[in-house]
């Protein structure tokens, strides 16, 4: 039986829509899950040695107090990323199969996903340092156990995590109040957290204790399931109580409010798309990293014309790449009505202006950090709405990929949305503001390169219209590739 | 009011649709009968621009559909659920489509109104979105939204799978007024020879992207359809 079953996750591995590609993109994908296993592989030997050297401090005391927050930001990221094994469960109900054994599958699937795999590849290099390093054989085995058991702990959390979205925020607010807390020195949790990874160093049988923890969680998450295997129980998707908004707030928009209203609905009803709308919200943090001097590569004064770009722009670009995707569960409808391109592209547009505002004005606390970070900021939001937002709209019409609404699947990026021709747009996104803003900071100073940044993004402003007309005429000609590509859903 | 001219659609090498001539005049109810892969959907397709023919046109009064747009105004459809947009409820949704149609709100009510009995107090008021709806109520919910703003040509692929008898028998009757009294060309699909023979005064079987029979309904149709089909 089991036989039959990997055959069938071998079959939908090797028929998924994403390995339909093209054979140089194939050859791309392989590369960088590569070059991400040479990542962790270089990281996990090298660590050791980089705080060592760098920090000059005990590294096996470092990593164990910041081991905490590895765990923590693994469940975070499996939370957005990984899919849950029930989704595939339905075929199999009706069959002659045993109940336990479709869960057992289904569950343990989970646990050679690349989100628990990839961790082996840091640890296990990172542990072989260890011992070459003179520390105990046994105890760093120990060690490795614990950690890996905690992996997995995490991963069968997220099969409970993920229905429930209260459960997340708790633990996200958790997280805040205690890096607060940290951060104040109110209270320091790594000072806990390291003794409990250093205890499984010094006493490696209590290595036993999270893998213990880690069964017990897999047995609460097949009991979970079995009592839940029914089509109205937890194979059910959520219904959700509608509601009806006319928002006649946004009549004043005129022609453009139909559209507009349903955008709005959109973003507010989806999973999907709130969750860009949640990454736009972090973007907005971004320029910390540059104007903070957090990381010293970003340091130069061209990176805050970068910094500015994505602060202002986060939901201009998390949204706007998909225009027109996130209509593609019922783009034949539009297609068959009777409705102006041009409307449908600017109610988009209006969005992504009103978005950028919005961010521009939250970002004022930079303004701390002096008048040079908000002006890059500000600079960059004229930027983004004068000349991004249209580029953003065009590069969509080439995208081709069905968004799945209701799932999270893919949010942070896919592989067909990346080809050479949206690698081309982001030349005149993000570098050549840059190079505008070097030119101007070179011949004369900052103020210079800002007011180019301003008089560039005015003047893309001015051309809107010729703009939109060649949008739409791309988006005619690419109708009918766009209408067969949103029929193949997986 | 609509005229289909040596037509054809080909995938790779494999025919599917080759249709010489056709014409449907203006207040017809048009039915299309044909097994799976027929070339039923592919023809309705056609006909609202979705997909390119390989070689000829179809043209919608006058209008050469994958030429013009303007086509557009006068001609409503519901093909599957991707003519539904599903975070919305069916209210929005009908108005929606209304203000696409140049409806207002009362327009929509006004018309709405007229088909309680239709929806069964199960697609108003409901607190549902469309996507949660079943099946059945999706394609009510869907069918009415193509007769929203006096469309003159209404296509629907097989309007009567996944509906309730009441609600079939519903239909019927609200096709048959489309034709007869308001002079719309409807055009359906289905695979219930019964229910087509009730409801078009002309029905045309396709097999394999051609059409074999050309019908005008009278009460030895249903007969000849069903020995058709059965070999």
């Amino acid at each position: 039986m089991i036989k039959q079953f990997i055959k069938l996750e071998w079959k939908s591995f090797l028929r998924s829509a994403a390995f339909k590609t093209n054979l140089a993109l194939k050859i791309l994908m392989v590369l960088g899950a590569l070059y991400f296993i040479a990542c962790f592989l270089l990281l996990g030997f090298g660590t050791y040695y980089i705080i060592e050297k760098a920090l000059e401090k005990e590294p096996f005391e470092v990593i164990n107090k910041i081991l905490i927050f590895y765990v923590i930001l693994d469940l975070v990221i499996r939370y957005f990323l990984q899919k849950m094994p029930i989704v595939n469960i339905k075929p199999f109900l009706y069959l002659p199969l045993k109940k336990n054994t479709v869960i057992n599958f289904g569950i343990a699937k989970t646990a050679i996903s690349f989100f628990n795999v990839i961790h082996a590849f840091f640890f296990i290099p990172f542990s072989i340092v260890l011992i070459i390093e003179g520390y105990d054989v046994v105890n760093v085995i120990g060690w490795h156990i614990a950690i890996m058991s905690l992996i997995y702990c995490n991963n069968f959390i997220n099969i409970f995590v993920n229905s429930k979205d209260l459960v997340f925020a708790l633990v996200v607010m958790v997280i805040v109040a205690l890096g607060a807390l940290m951060y104040f020195n109110v209270f320091d949790l790594t000072a806990y957290t390291s003794q409990i990874f250093t205890a499984f160093y010094n006493l490696p049988y209590l290595a036993i204790i999270p893998l213990l923890l880690a069964v017990a969680l897999y047995r609460l998450a097949f009991n979970y399931f079995k009592t839940h295997f029914y089509l109205d129980a937890g194979l059910a998707s959520k219904v959700a109580v509608a509601e009806t908004d006319n928002m006649t707030w946004l009549n004043r928009f005129g022609s453009v409010s139909t559209f507009l209203k349903n955008d709005i609905k959109l973003i507010k009803r989806n999973k999907r798309s709130k969750t860009t709308v949640l990454m736009s919200v972090l973007f907005i943090f971004y320029g910390m990293l540059f104007f903070t001097g957090a990381v010293e590569a970003y340091d130069g004064p061209f990176w805050r014309i970068f910094a500015g770009i994505f602060v202002s722009g986060g939901f201009l670009f998390s949204f706007g790449q998909f225009v027109p995707s996130w209509d593609s569960s019922y783009y034949p409808l539009l297609m068959s009505q009777n409705i102006k391109y041009r409307l449908y592209l600017e109610s988009k547009w209006y969005l992504m202006v009103i978005a950028t505002i919005v961010s521009t004005i939250l970002a004022s606390f930079y303004l701390y950090f002096g008048w040079q970070a908000y002006a890059a900021v500000v600079a960059g939001a004229i930027y983004n709405i004068g000349v991004n937002s249209h580029i953003v709209l065009w590069g969509g019409a080439y995208i081709k990929t069905p968004i799945d609404l209701t799932s999270n699947k893919k949010a942070f990026g896919d592989k067909k949305a990346f080809n050479v021709k949206t690698l081309l747009l982001t030349i005149p996104k993000l570098l050549l503001p840059m190079a505008i803003y070097a030119a101007g900071h070179l011949l004369h100073g900052e103020l210079l390169g800002f007011s180019l940044i301003v008089v560039v993004g005015v003047l893309g402003f001015l051309f809107k219209n010729r703009v939109f007309t060649l949008i739409e005429s791309i988006y005619k000609t690419e109708k009918y590739k766009t209408i067969a590509a949103y029929k193949q859903t997986n | 009011m609509i005229t289909t001219t040596n037509l054809s659609k080909k995938y790779n090498d494999a025919l599917v649709l080759h249709i010489e001539s056709l014409s449907i005049p203006k207040g017809q109810s048009f039915g299309l009968v044909g097994n799976n892969g027929a070339g039923k959907t592919t023809y309705f397709s056609l006909l609202l621009d979705l997909i390119q023919p390989t070689t000829g046109e179809i043209s919608n009064n006058d209008v050469v559909v994958n030429k013009s747009e303007d086509w557009k105004p006068f001609t409503s459809a519901f093909i599957d659920e991707t003519f539904l947009i599903g975070y919305l409820t069916p209210e929005e949704y009908f108005y929606f489509i209304g203000e696409l149609r140049g409806q207002n709100k009362s327009d929509v009510d006004a018309l709405l109104s007229q088909f309680e009995d239709f929806f069964h107090g199960e697609i108003l008021n409901q607190k549902k979105y469309l996507r949660d709806l079943s099946k059945g109520n999706q394609k009510k919910a869907g069918i009415v939204a193509a007769l929203i703003g006096h469309p003159e040509v209404i296509i629907l692929d097989e309007p009567f799978a996944n509906l309730d008898p009441t609600t079939q028998i519903r239909l019927k009757a609200i096709i048959k007024d489309l034709a007869q009294t308001k002079g719309v060309t409807v055009l359906v699909s289905s695979h219930d020879l019964l229910h087509v023979t009730d409801v078009c005064e002309r029905i045309v079987v396709l097999e394999k992207g051609q059409i074999i029979k050309d019908l005008a309904t009278n009460e030895a149709t249903l007969k000849e359809l069903e020995a058709h089909f059965s070999n």
